[in-house]
């Protein structure tokens, strides 16, 4: 089968920065596929490329079956491409920002209003509004149906979900999942790790590279072996105090906790008992379940030493 | 390249955010008309007011009636009258004074002897009051002596010069300067309000939404100008109505070639607004950029200070100033009644240049980095 997106050996800089460095990464048809990432991992400008706005330096980029450089014009009708900032016309109303994006489709917006009509439904309301005047939610919902208006095969978002309410980024993701099984090939991007359990798999980037790629299950699956939950009444000392022992490969804040990453030999046992003796009250270490944060910290460790 | 059906969509998308912009439609109407109304009365030249300070030395009935004529003359006022240079000279320092006239002692007397001289000297700082009223006064006092010579029965054959203003019978720097102040509307709205449309597009990020769109870019381009354009006929139009109601000039040539030099002129303007648009990723950019180009484009192309004072090396350089040939054309036929058979060469340069142009801006207009 055909992949929806074949990314081979892809570099671009942008004078001496280095935004993507050899990256490649495939996916299948039907894929909802996460980039997950820190801001300046480079995930804009592979979306950039993939939407064909911006040519690699080396390497190639297939979308659709097409090449980015060489086809551009036939990728653009198949491509629905949301930009990290919002980009529709803020002094249009609702229903013009949709009528406009459907025209320069050549479509009209009741031909694919059954793939809209679940995001679309909530703005069909306030039709008049003008579209700067909408919540930030709003905002990506309509951004989301103009994007769809012209059904397309592949969905690029760039963190569509940054800035938007709790609720609103469930809701999304949820419309995601619909979109998919109407068989469209989703790249989505974020850079709350939270959300990589939303998606089929992922790939993790970071500094213009792609760490690691697989299905969140399987990339967070054995992290739990060595990895710890640590408390005190002191959470500060405690933290300067486990970054000090030689058996704590790594130890950062995680929510309320600390999360210890242990060497072979770490006991934790007798290491909250020596904390103990150190001064530290209320300490406690227990087994922690490992997730995708978890995952970025240790692969992100590993590329600084 | 162009498909008609998404340029009207694009057109009717440009049309309804211009009417949404709480700006741009009224400067669009109110420029013109306050530029057109109010430029013409203040940027005048001529010399309406000359202070004389007089230094009479002679006391005698010539110097009082020198004196006397001119009071009468509508352009001359005698500020001050002294015995001493100096103190004549004071007020010229100090601004009472245009300029000096010395009437030396035994004056009349000298004269009827035939070897008197009067000293008539100016404050040249402003270099047009200064020549002006030195030749007010020297007038004026020609007169006078004229007047004295006939009545004390000295019968002298004076030359006399007999001057016509063609063209511009009255003199009136209005009649100069409202042809050019169309062109002065044109270079703005043409040039700035295009650039400055594109490049709010990038500000703002709805570029890189219709760059993914199959939009070609000549289709893009053309639905941010054509609504200039037809901005471009209406501010002529305004113009030339303003220009015949208010001041009463009514172009002497032909109309048409007034509308088809505006429509090169626009193509040209428009044209390098997308220029600079295409360098340009912040509104700042582009207006500092636009800035300078307005700036050479009205003061090297004659519509202050003529080309022909130019030094000869800033003549040349006037010749790459697009709107130099649109205000030689615009001047020739408001006020000499000039046919485009005639003006071929100006029409000319102006369609060059807006094809060159218009090429590099389509040119430079990338939908990819």
């Amino acid at each position: 089968m055909r992949k929806a997106i074949e990314i081979s050996g892809l570099s671009k800089s942008y004078g001496k920065l280095l935004a993507l460095d050899n990256i490649s990464l495939s996916l299948d048809k039907g894929e909802l596929f996460g980039l997950i990432g820190p801001d300046g991992a480079g995930k804009s400008s592979l979306y950039r490329i993939l939407a064909t706005l911006s040519r690699p330096d080396k390497g190639s980029a297939c979308v659709c079956g097409l090449d980015t450089v060489i086809d551009y014009g036939r990728i653009r009708t198949k491509i629905g491409y949301m930009p990290e900032r919002f980009s529709l016309y803020q002094d249009l109303t609702v229903s013009e920002n949709l009528q406009f994006f459907a025209s320069l489709f050549r479509v009209s917006v009741y031909d694919n209003y059954d793939l809209i009509a679940p995001i679309f439904g909530q703005l069909e309301r306030f039709p008049n509004r003008k579209a700067g005047a909408l919540s930030g939610g709003m905002k990506q919902k309509l951004a989301l149906s103009c994007a769809l208006i012209h059904r397309p095969e592949i969905l690029l978002l760039d963190e569509p979900t940054t800035g938007v309410d709790a609720v609103s980024r469930s809701e999304f993701w949820e419309i995601l999942s619909c979109l998919k099984q109407q068989g469209i090939t989703i790249l989505v991007s974020t850079s709350y790790m939270d959300e990589a359990t939303q998606c089929e798999r992922v790939a993790m980037m970071d500094k213009g590279r792609i760490l690691k790629t697989g299905t969140p299950q399987n990339l967070v699956a054995g992290l739990g072996e060595n990895l710890y939950n640590a408390t005190a009444s002191d959470m500060f000392r405690l933290l300067s105090e486990l970054r000090r022992l030689p058996e704590v490969v790594d130890c950062y804040t995680f929510g309320a906790t600390l999360h210890v990453v242990g060497a072979d030999g770490f006991d934790p046992k007798k290491t909250s008992g020596m904390l103990k003796s150190a001064g530290l009250s209320a300490v406690s270490i227990y087994p922690a379940e490992g997730n995708i944060e978890d995952l970025f910290i240790k692969l992100t460790l590993n590329e600084r030493q | 390249m162009i498909n008609t059906r998404i340029l009207k969509v694009l057109l009717s998308k440009e049309i309804a955010l211009m009417k949404r912009n709480p700006i741009i439609p009224k400067i669009i109407l109110i420029m013109p008309l306050m530029v057109m109304l109010v430029i013409p009365l203040v940027t005048n030249l001529d010399v309406k007011n000359v202070n004389v300070a007089v230094v009479d030395n002679d006391h005698s009935q010539l110097s009082c009636r020198i004196m006397s004529d001119m009071e009468h003359s509508v352009f001359i006022t005698i500020s001050s009258v002294s015995d001493s240079h100096k103190t004549a000279l004071r007020n010229i320092e100090n601004g009472k004074a245009d300029v000096l006239l010395s009437i030396p002692l035994n004056y009349e007397k000298n004269l009827n002897d035939g070897n008197a001289l009067i000293d008539v000297e100016a404050n040249g700082v402003n270099a047009i009051k200064g020549m002006l009223g030195i030749r007010y006064v020297s007038q004026s006092v020609m007169e006078t002596l004229a007047g004295w010579r006939q009545e004390a029965g000295i019968t002298e054959r004076l030359s006399e010069i007999s001057v016509i203003n063609r063209y511009n019978p009255t003199l009136n720097f209005r009649n100069y300067m409202i042809p050019a102040l169309i062109v002065v509307l044109l270079i703005i709205i043409c040039g700035f309000l295009p650039a400055l449309n594109l490049v709010s597009e990038k500000e703002s990020g709805t570029i890189e939404a219709m760059n993914v769109t199959p939009v070609s870019r000549l289709t893009f381009v053309l639905s941010k100008l054509i609504p200039f354009w037809i901005i471009a006929l209406l501010v002529v139009t305004v113009g030339i109505i303003v220009g015949w109601l208010v001041y009463g000039l009514v172009p002497e040539g032909n109309i048409g070639a007034i509308y088809l030099a505006t429509v090169l002129f626009s193509l040209v303007m428009s044209g390098l607004g997308v220029l600079i648009a295409n360098q340009s990723s912040t509104m700042l950019q582009c207006i500092f950029v636009m800035f300078a180009f307005i700036m050479v484009f009205q003061l090297m192309s004659g519509l202050f200070t003529p080309i022909s004072s130019m030094p000869q090396w800033a003549q040349y350089l006037t010749y790459a100033v697009p709107p130099r040939y649109f205000i030689e054309i615009m001047r020739a036929v408001y006020l000499k009644g000039a046919t485009i058979t005639e003006l071929w060469l100006q029409y000319a340069a102006l369609a060059t240049f807006a094809a060159s142009i218009l090429s590099l801006a389509a040119l430079t207009y990338k939908k990819q980095s």
